[in-house]
């Protein structure tokens, strides 16, 4: 119970932000009107997915430090969580793109950054997939998931700040910075990028545990 | 004695952090008509609210969910452990 308190104050600050969130006072905007609170539920997702993404990789390096089994999981696990995060992320981006921009998808760059990120965790997942052998897939796919963090961070961070984009936070322009300088929606958005990180790392947290009893099942068996 | 202070700065620490969250709702929202559109009409008419106590429910029910698949995937830790 003492190292759960974490899930706890995933579970409160949540709640607050579905609550909040849809309710607390936010500024009048042509265009964007109400649909500026998706700020709490879009944004979080790539925030959560940036940090279990960044657990994954810790974890991938240690593993090519000291190879074993457990430590595979975790960053298997994690890069997982990570890339249903972003996925969700996506598709709550296109949702809001239709309504503001006029279109599901655009040739953005930070869009399309933004998905060629996604693919190269895709390979990840395809490449694990491949193999037979448990400690040549652990250790190939330790080495590409430190490649593709390496390749996907830019992709989604930095390119599309160098070019002009329709998107929040690219072309040079400050995300919700002069939005969220907006007291009450700082007083929203913090919790709730806090939250949904702490969800997405209880998520892989559980997915690992459950891939542990697994592999202990397993080896029961064997012996 | 030390430990009551301590334990003092923490409530009201906790408190003005209550405070913080939750005050900012409590106030009323009034604009002009000529500024952009919201959802003012649907505040008013104060079902709003039931909506947000939906999905209020609704997360509240899934969180459950995670607590008690949780707490199963430590009860198998232990039944494999012995």
């Amino acid at each position: 119970m003492k190292n759960n308190w974490w899930k706890g104050l995933a579970v409160v600050l949540l709640l607050y932000v579905a609550v909040a969130g849809l309710l607390m006072p936010v500024p009048r905007l042509a265009i964007l009107n109400e649909s500026i609170r998706n700020l709490y539920f879009h944004v979080p997702m790539w925030f959560g997915m940036t940090a279990v993404l960044t657990a994954s990789v810790y974890y991938s390096v240690r593993y090519l430090r000291t190879p074993t089994p457990q430590l595979d999981i975790l960053s298997h696990e994690a890069a997982k969580t990570g890339i249903y995060m972003g996925f969700v992320g996506l598709a709550t981006g296109s949702i809001w793109a239709k309504y503001t921009w006029g279109a599901w998808w655009t040739n953005d760059p930070k869009l399309n950054g933004a998905a060629i990120a996604m693919l190269i965790y895709g390979a990840y997942l395809v490449l694990r997939s491949s193999f037979q052998d448990e400690q040549q897939r652990a250790r190939i796919s330790a080495i590409y998931n430190i490649f593709a963090f390496a390749a996907a961070m830019p992709l989604f961070f930095i390119l599309p700040r160098l070019t002009a984009s329709l998107h929040p936070g690219a072309g040079g322009n400050p995300a919700f910075a002069k939005y969220d300088l907006d007291s009450n929606m700082r007083l929203v958005f913090y919790p709730a990028v806090i939250g949904w990180t702490l969800l997405g790392f209880w998520l892989a947290q559980l997915a690992s545990r459950v891939a542990f009893l697994k592999q202990k099942v397993y080896d029961k068996q064997l012996a | 004695m030390g430990l009551g202070l301590v334990k003092k700065g923490r409530t009201i620490r906790v408190v003005a952090l209550l405070a913080a969250l939750l005050l900012p709702i409590l106030r009323a929202v009034a604009q002009s008509p000529d500024e952009p559109e919201m959802a003012d009409a649907l505040r008013q008419s104060g079902k709003i609210y039931v909506v947000v106590t939906v999905i209020a429910v609704v997360l509240a029910g899934l969180l459950f969910f995670l607590i008690s698949l949780d707490r199963k995937i430590s009860r198998l830790e232990k039944e494999v452990r012995d």
